[in-house]
């Protein structure tokens, strides 16, 4: 690229950069770690796997915060029809059948480490990044559908219908598959997904996010000191998403 | 009944409309290639310069979004010079706050003329976000760079105060 | 001459019923386009039945399309005249369904438009891409045997590729059962058997869809089927239908022995409404028994028109078989936490409903018109009629 085209917008070098670091942090975020921030220009690793710890002792029956958060965040809204409105996260009540006691706990993408709905994908739409994230590139899904199918957890839907009301940073439409994205789009700005943030917003400190590979986080030694599971441990899928009190 | 000379000339016919129903489906790409450069558009930019040279852009862009999009899509590489959202930022229409709503806008003038779909909007909004004030969004390869090293090397402290600064600038706006 | 198959005299006709034909496609094309234009909230297929009627379409137009290869097998592989034939129109069947089956898979996809990277962007992982592949390979192959068989000059050569389409046909199958083998989440389909259960089916499907065709063409002709001929097919057909028969029950003892699977079962054997009533009087009754009872009946299955009627019955059992393993399958809830009782806003832990829409009915009906026009225009302009020279078919075998 030519050079007075540089200079030209040398001044404008610092409003670039307050930019980027007004993007970082709004108004009573939780930062992670600044020192392992990852800058815009570099990809992610695998050095890095981003999970999630869910503790349903803490999370309260008919609670919705996550999921509201989610549906704001991402764009996802209902439309009135529940059977064809795509779900990224669902609070799931359960009981025990032997001994009736219950449970509330949301659900989303588990981003597997062996992901039966990338292993499914005719074209590689669906994928892990190598920060164990999982995605759909919308731009090659052709919405067969396989992966819904694949997927053990139902944690995919298909968007049956035309949608103009997207967030610039979250792309999505018509004829293609979508799933928790683990709120990528936040990650790479070192925030927490939005459903994290709501729990802790709201005091009920059910969901804690994290890197799993990293001994010393708060997330891989919790794991290292309770009792946790992943959903479906008999399928093997090694989840990003792990479950405590259940 | 058929002989075989007749059953020939049909498979002929067939093959003949298979064919021109092939280069049917040719022909807009090529027509889009002569006319991509039409100048009755009246072109929309907040800027003076676009990231790359004018012309180049007219013929190329796809290819520049195309890269950007598997960089972002597969690795997370989230440089703002050729991202899509940069090109919206800058040159969204004022009076439709679009760059793809109507005729009149950046994107569909130019695609509209020369008949071929774009996509893109299908998914992606056409719409800029809320931009942070004082923020131009279009930055340089070098600059960016720049811009990167100066932001790991401010201490955590100023970090903070230009975090706080610029969240007092964005009040309400409820930047992610 | 042999390609005298519609006469001067049914012109008229032929055209008459080619337009018909040409119109139901048109009809499963502009469903599609209906589909496409609004998105699938205008089918009846939701985030819990996320594949429908098309896909029972497309399913059974594949994997007859494989079976039919079957017939023209015999004839190559194992050397069988009468069988021989009937290659020429077993592999026009195969090549026409697969077509069929293809286009309706294709277009029920959510971005129909992106085919282009449906071919181009292949993960070989995946059993799907697999699928890709051996469909494209499967028609060349059937190409390549349709050539040998019909042009004397490669006569010579039939014999080899024969063989090979026979083996790739096997492929084939186990390739669309394995689709369903591999999804292990889903209690009605994680297994194994249902590839050998494909293989199978196919041979039940593929056989009853070529003598009915094959009826067809003979009584356009006002020609009369040699009884021989008659008789060794209907018994072959039986043999398929109980094969079939057989591997259902396998699968389903199968499943009520490991206990987890128990609820499954219960719900398409016993309390699954609408999939229980065509598991029991589609599948089973109409679909297995009745043939079964008419094939081997020592009247009925002498005539023609009965035998037809059996071939016909049990592709209206493999429909309702499809339809049960298929919609069925899904209709039953993923268990997510076994042994706790779910419940939600996205409809878990609940049987999911169903209900077909006359556009996904319309694209699957358009492709099995499609796969009908493709063979009656090849019918019509290449000698595909079955000529036997039947003393020596009585010899042979
Ligand atoms: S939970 Fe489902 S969608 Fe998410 S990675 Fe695992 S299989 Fe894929
Ligand atoms: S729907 Fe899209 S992401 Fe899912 S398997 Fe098909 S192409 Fe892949």
């Amino acid at each position: 690229m030519s050079n007075d085209v540089d200079n030209s917008r040398r001044k404008f070098i610092a409003a670039g950069v307050a930019g980027t670091a007004g993007l970082v942090l709004a108004p009573g975020v939780t930062l992670l770690d600044m020192a392992n921030a990852r800058p815009a220009g570099e990809a992610a690793s695998s050095t890095k796997r981003w999970g999630m710890l869910i503790d349903s002792t803490k999370c309260a029956t008919g609670c919705n915060d996550c999921v509201t958060a989610c549906g704001k965040e991402n764009g996802v809204a209902s439309t009135g029809r529940p059977e064809t409105d795509p779900q990224w996260i669902r609070k799931i009540e359960l009981k025990e059948v032997k001994s009736g006691k219950s449970h509330s706990l949301p659900m989303m993408c588990q981003h597997c480490a062996e992901p039966p709905c990338v292993d499914v994908c005719p074209t590689g739409a669906s994928f892990k990044r190598a920060d164990g994230i999982v995605l759909v590139d919308r731009h090659i899904c052709i919405g067969c559908r396989y992966c819904m199918m694949a997927c053990p957890y139902k944690a995919r839907s298909f968007v049956h219908e035309e949608h103009d009301d997207q967030n610039p940073d979250v792309p999505r439409g018509k004829g293609c598959v979508e799933s928790c994205t683990l709120c990528v789009h936040r990650i790479d700005k070192d925030l927490e997904p939005a459903c994290v943030e709501a729990c802790s917003a709201g005091n009920h400190g059910a969901m804690l996010f994290g890197d799993l590979n990293d001994a010393n986080s708060e997330i891989s030694k919790r794991i290292a000191t309770y009792a946790t599971t992943q959903v479906r441990a008999d399928l093997a899928l090694n989840t990003g998403v792990r479950y405590q009190g259940i | 009944m058929i002989n075989p000379a007749k059953r020939r000339s049909v498979l002929g016919w067939l093959a003949a409309a298979l064919s021109a129903l092939l280069l049917a489906g040719v022909m807009p790409a090529t027509a889009a290639d002569e006319h991509g450069a039409h100048s009755g558009h009246k072109l929309i930019a907040k800027g003076d310069k676009c990231v790359r040279d004018e012309e180049y852009m007219r013929r190329n862009h796809m290819k520049i979004l195309k890269h950007q999009r598997d960089d972002t899509m597969r690795k997370g590489i989230r440089t703002t010079q050729d991202s899509l959202k940069n090109c919206i930022e800058c040159h969204v229409n004022p009076k439709t706050n679009s760059v793809a709503s109507s005729k009149e806008d950046f994107c569909m003038g130019c695609h509209t003329y020369a008949a071929v779909k774009v996509d893109c909007f299908e998914c992606h909004s056409s719409k800029p976000k809320a931009p942070a004030v004082g923020m131009n969004p279009i930055i340089t390869p070098e600059q960016q760079s720049e811009g990167k090293d100066k932001q790991s090397s401010l201490s955590g402290k100023m970090r903070w105060q230009m975090q706080a600064k610029q969240a007092s600038l964005n009040m309400g706006e409820g930047v992610k | 001459m042999n390609n005298d198959v519609f006469r001067k005299s049914k012109d008229g006709a032929f055209y008459f019923v080619l337009g018909v034909i040409g119109l139901v496609v048109l009809a499963g094309l502009g469903a599609a386009y209906y589909m496409e234009h609004h998105g699938h909230v205008v089918t009846g297929m939701t985030n819990q039945i996320v594949w429908g009627l098309p896909h029972v379409f497309a399913i059974f137009l594949i994997v007859a399309a494989s079976g039919v290869l079957n017939v023209a097998s015999i004839g190559s592989v194992f050397g069988k005249p009468m069988y021989k034939a009937r290659g020429p129109l077993a592999g026009l069947l195969a090549i026409a369904m697969l077509a069929g089956g293809l286009m309706v898979l294709m277009l029920d996809l959510g971005r129909a438009d992106r085919l282009i990277i449906a071919m181009t962007y292949l993960n070989l992982k995946s059993v799907f891409a697999l699928n890709v592949f051996l469909y494209t390979v499967f028609f060349t192959v059937v190409a390549l045997y349709l050539w040998t068989m019909m042009d004397r000059k490669m006569h010579a050569y039939s014999k080899y590729v024969g063989f090979a389409a026979f083996i790739w046909r096997l492929a084939l199958t186990t390739g669309t059962g394995a689709i369903f083998g591999f999804l292990v989440a889903r209690q009605a389909y994680g297994t194994a058997l249902l590839a050998p259960m494909f293989i199978i089916m196919s041979f039940s499907f593929g056989l009853a869809v070529f003598m009915i065709v094959q009826a067809v063409m003979y009584r356009w002709n006002d020609r009369v089927l040699d009884e021989a001929i008659q008789h060794r097919m209907k018994n072959l057909l039986a043999v398929f239908v109980a094969a079939v028969l057989y591997f259902t029950v396998v699968y389903h003892m199968t499943n009520l022995y490991f206990a987890k699977q128990t609820d499954f079962e219960r719900f398409i054997l016993l309390d699954g409404g609408v999939y229980t009533n065509l598991f029991w009087f589609g599948q089973i009754l109409l679909g297995t028994l009745a043939p079964l009872a008419i094939l081997f009946h020592p009247d009925l299955s002498k005539r023609s028109s009965w035998i037809v009627m059996a071939a016909m019955l049990v592709i209206l059992g493999g429909f309702a078989q499809l339809y049960v393993l298929l919609i069925g399958g899904q209709a039953f809830p993923l268990s997510i936490f076994p042994g706790m009782v779910e419940s939600s806003s996205f409809f878990d832990g609940r049987i999911h409903t169903y209900s077909p829409s006359l556009p996904e009915f319309l694209l699957g009906i358009g492709g099995v018109a499609a796969a009908a026009l493709i063979t009656a225009i090849a019918v019509k302009v290449l000698p595909f009629m079955p000529e036997d020279k039947v003393h020596k078919v009585i010899a042979a075998d």
